[in-house]
């Protein structure tokens, strides 16, 4: 056969070459490299528009048939229904096309009209404006508020007025904006902070009191001496607590003085506190730049805040900081475990049909679902070694249970747990690794078998080690299942790190990124609020799980570069 | 190239002068160091090696030739108990170091194998820098002082030829360096312990001609220190660096004399066959 044979039978030799092969292989990875970005792609665009600020519209809606209303309102999201859809859902409008757009729009104003959110048909939206002077002002409470900014006032008294001058008028509100978040970042740095570690003495001044009240062998004359004690912290406490509550009412009184009046689209006068006010912003007076700035202002904000009203509004940062904490604690618990359950497996056991047995039930250990580890979380560590541990270390703080109940540690304890067999399956196989020689060339120079495995295997099969860990943190962090039983909450009241002694308290409840997104989704009073936030939670957990396994990786890489010789 | 050809050079000055030192002596008139008794040695139901008798004198270069798989590898991981890492050895017999049985219960091996250092076919440096390798076998008894530490590892490289090599780059890493510096680096660090016995297992067979003939000038200066033990599968190199040799062929000694005598008037058939290259 020639070398330049024809093609004549080219799709036989075609097939030989494994051409298809390729070809199929090649649409696999191809198809996979999509998913993946259209994943990210869709939660990013669904997400991150949340945080621009959209234009205001004003329109008159009027449907035939009915009177006009007047609509002041953000622009959602459009679509097309059929128009039968609207007919049998009784709108009573000409079917005159088979398809006709409809539009979400987000008209705020919750404590006036009851719902943050309406469907409009479009066509039905009549001379639409975009007004300069329409304020968004989004409240602490209640959501947005959309209208026009009439006056300010101080006390009761108006000191600018939008009718004589509207941008005066709006430069003393953004100004007395500014002050009241001063004042209520004062009032809640105290009311946190120092009242809360306030509290927190006290709370350990009561312990301390009950503490001897159940030791009844204490000397007379010492329990004497530690009741004065008690008496004194809590008398100066209390002249602390005095102070700050003064302090407080004080910066309640300023917080309240102002107030300004606002006019809703149906042209109603309202008056509301400046207090009330997060912040106010004029979106159709905005230029692009100072709205991309307001977009990266409220995504910091995102980051960085504590969530409002049921989660739907606010920041998230309580959730990362719980997710990444809880993901840092178990990988301390779970790495060392798993190491030295992996080098006694592979190293000392005596291999037969024991360390067989042990390792088909650490593999499958790897495939019990995550919610029956929750389960023996609560029922193993929270009811029965935490409920033991009360009894012996915190008794004085019963019957409120201090570990007895869910809280960071047993959350971290569950989920070390649960990739307990990555690790040590991965550790194994890097300790099966390391080559025989390098072994034996420590032990011959009179290197007993421990300080072999501590100065020469160990560090080289560290690589493989992180590689455990790397695929314990993907796991763990992703969990929410078992979480919802030993741990996680809504909303939780304040950090597990703060600057009360001991500083880290593993036994409070905590917020998680993953349950969060669940929690947004599933059990919030305001879908529509909600949804966005859902894909821009979603998109952030798969930020912070990449961003905690790059940084596996990249330690692993520099570990990889020391013990090169693996590669040999 | 030129340095390569001076290398050669002196190596042919080495050997010749190593021919002339050589005198006709037996080995009765030798010190000895190791003695194995009547060593039988079984790998599971396997019997590996068959009743071997023998002694290594001090201070000289033993090699131990034959083909692949005779059991000369294996006994020579008996001298520092080696054999002990595979799980289904078993050894009868007896072997002792200076008149004491190594295979004694109450002997700590780790304490045997700093007596007797060992270095492998395939050089195996740790994956650390070449100061660390060297300290290695201090820093396990305990010595971390560094003063202590900088002159062994001076020493030792000097003593194994590679000092002027690595003087500036103690600090890298071990695996930077060819395969004939590393095996170089494994002798230093095989000698900084201060061994009595030096076991070398096919030390130079993973290597170039020129990394071996500086392995075989390094064998002929050690052995003024240091009782040496060499496998090799090349029969130039024993006649080359040994003093003695002896020839195994599957598990038994067959016949063991002084090097000269056993290349040259071969006593027993299967040596001679051997060595003038009929099977093997």
């Amino acid at each position: 056969m020639s070398l330049h044979d024809d093609n004549k039978q080219g799709l036989v030799e075609w097939c030989k070459r494994g051409e298809p092969m390729i070809w199929m292989n090649a649409a696999a990875v191809t198809v996979s490299t999509l998913a993946v970005i259209g994943l990210l792609l869709l939660l990013a665009v669904r997400g991150f528009g949340h945080f621009w600020p959209a234009s205001v519209v004003q329109a008159q809606y009027s449907l035939p048939g009915e009177s006009s209303v007047p609509i002041l309102a953000e622009r959602v999201e459009v679509e097309s229904v059929p128009i039968e859809q609207l007919l049998s859902a009784g709108f009573k409008i000409h079917a005159d096309e088979a398809f006709v757009k409809r539009e979400l729009v987000k008209v705020g104003n919750r404590d006036v009209g009851g719902a943050d959110f309406q469907w409009v048909i479009t066509r039905h939206l009549e001379n639409p404006k975009y007004p300069v002077d329409a304020v968004v002002v989004e409240r602490r409470e209640w959501g947005n508020f959309y209208g026009f900014l009439r006056d300010v006032k101080e006390q009761g008294e108006v000191v600018a007025s939008a009718s004589e001058s509207a941008d005066l008028a709006w430069a003393a509100f953004e100004e007395r904006i500014a002050r009241a978040s001063d004042i209520h970042e004062k009032i809640s740095k105290i009311e946190k902070k120092e009242i809360g570690s306030i509290n927190y003495q006290f709370e350990k001044l009561r312990l301390k009191e009950r503490g001897l009240a159940l030791d009844p062998d204490l000397d007379p004359s010492r329990r004497q001496v530690i009741e004065t004690d008690i008496a004194l912290s809590r008398a100066e406490l209390d002249i602390e607590y005095k102070a700050l509550q003064g302090q407080l009412a004080d910066l309640y009184t300023q917080w309240n003085r102002d107030s300004f009046t606002i006019e809703t689209s149906s042209g109603a006068l309202r008056e509301q506190r400046m207090a009330t006010v997060v912040k106010a912003y004029r979106p159709n007076a905005m230029h692009l730049g100072q709205k991309i700035v307001f977009y990266f202002q409220k995504f910091a904000e995102f980051l960085t805040d504590e969530p409002r009203e049921a989660n739907t509004e606010g920041g998230i940062f309580p959730a990362i900081f719980g997710t990444v904490i809880m993901v840092l604690i178990m990988s301390v618990l779970v790495t060392p475990f798993g190491v030295v359950a992996a080098v006694y497996l592979r190293e000392y056991a005596k291999q037969g049909l024991m360390t067989r047995i042990v390792r088909i039930a650490v593999n499958n250990l790897a495939g019990v679902p995550s919610i029956v580890y929750g389960v023996f979380g609560l029922g193993f560590f929270i009811y029965f070694l935490g409920a033991e541990m009360d009894k012996a270390l915190f008794a004085e703080a019963l019957p409120a249970p201090t570990f007895g109940t869910p809280g960071l540690l047993w959350a971290s304890v569950t989920l070390a747990l649960l990739t307990l067999p990555v690790v040590i399956v991965a550790t194994e196989e890097g300790l099966a690794r390391i080559p025989r020689n390098l072994r034996e060339g420590s032990l011959a120079l009179g290197a007993t078998k421990a300080e072999t495995l501590w100065r020469v295997v160990l560090p080289m099969a560290s690589p493989a080690m992180m590689t455990g860990l790397i695929l314990a943190v993907a796991r763990a962090a992703g969990e929410v299942a078992p979480l919802m039983l030993v741990g996680v909450v809504k909303l939780a009241p304040s950090l597990p790190v703060d600057g009360n002694f001991p500083y880290f308290h593993l036994d409070q409840k905590f917020m998680h990124l993953g349950f969060h997104i669940y929690d947004v989704g599933f059990q919030s009073p305001n879908v529509e609020a909600a949804r966005p936030l859902v894909y821009a939670t979603a998109l952030l957990l798969v930020v912070i799980i990449a961003l905690l396994n790059l940084s596996a990786v990249a330690m692993r890489n520099h570990l990889r570069e020391k013990y090169k010789s693996l590669e040999m | 190239m030129t340095t390569d050809k001076a290398a050669v050079k002196s190596h042919a000055i080495n050997m010749e002068s190593l021919g002339r030192n050589r005198s006709e002596q037996s080995i009765h008139d030798e010190d000895i160091t190791l003695s194995v008794d009547n060593l039988d040695l079984y790998y599971g139901e396997k019997q590996a090696l068959f009743d071997v008798n023998m002694v290594i004198p001090r201070k000289k270069v033993t090699a131990f030739i034959g083909p692949s798989g005779c059991g000369k590898s294996t006994l020579l991981r008996c001298f520092n108990r080696m054999n002990d890492l595979v799980d289904t050895c078993r050894v009868d017999g007896g072997i002792s170091l200076d008149g004491s049985n190594i295979y004694d219960k109450r002997v700590d091996v780790a304490t045997l194998r700093r007596r007797v250092g060992m270095v492998f076919q395939k050089p195996n440096p740790f994956p650390k820098s070449i100061y660390e390798n060297v300290a290695y076998g201090l820093r396990i008894q305990g010595i971390n002082k560094k003063r202590v530490l900088d002159e062994v590892v001076e020493r030792s490289l000097r003593g194994a030829a590679l000092w002027d090599e690595v003087k500036d780059r103690l600090h890298d890493n071990a695996l930077g360096m060819s395969g004939g510096q590393q095996q170089r680096l494994v002798i230093a660090r095989t000698i900084a312990v201060e061994p009595e016995v030096l076991l070398l297992d096919e030390p130079a067979s993973a290597l170039d001609p020129i990394s071996t003939l500086k392995i075989e000038e390094l064998i002929y200066e050690l052995k003024d220190k240091y009782t040496i033990v060499i496998v090799t599968h090349n029969m130039q190199q024993a006649a080359r660096v040994s003093d003695y040799t002896a020839f195994m062929y599957i598990g038994k000694l067959i016949e063991f004399d002084n090097t000269d005598v056993l290349f040259t008037n071969p006593t027993n058939k299967q040596t001679e066959d051997y060595i003038t290259g009929r099977y093997g």
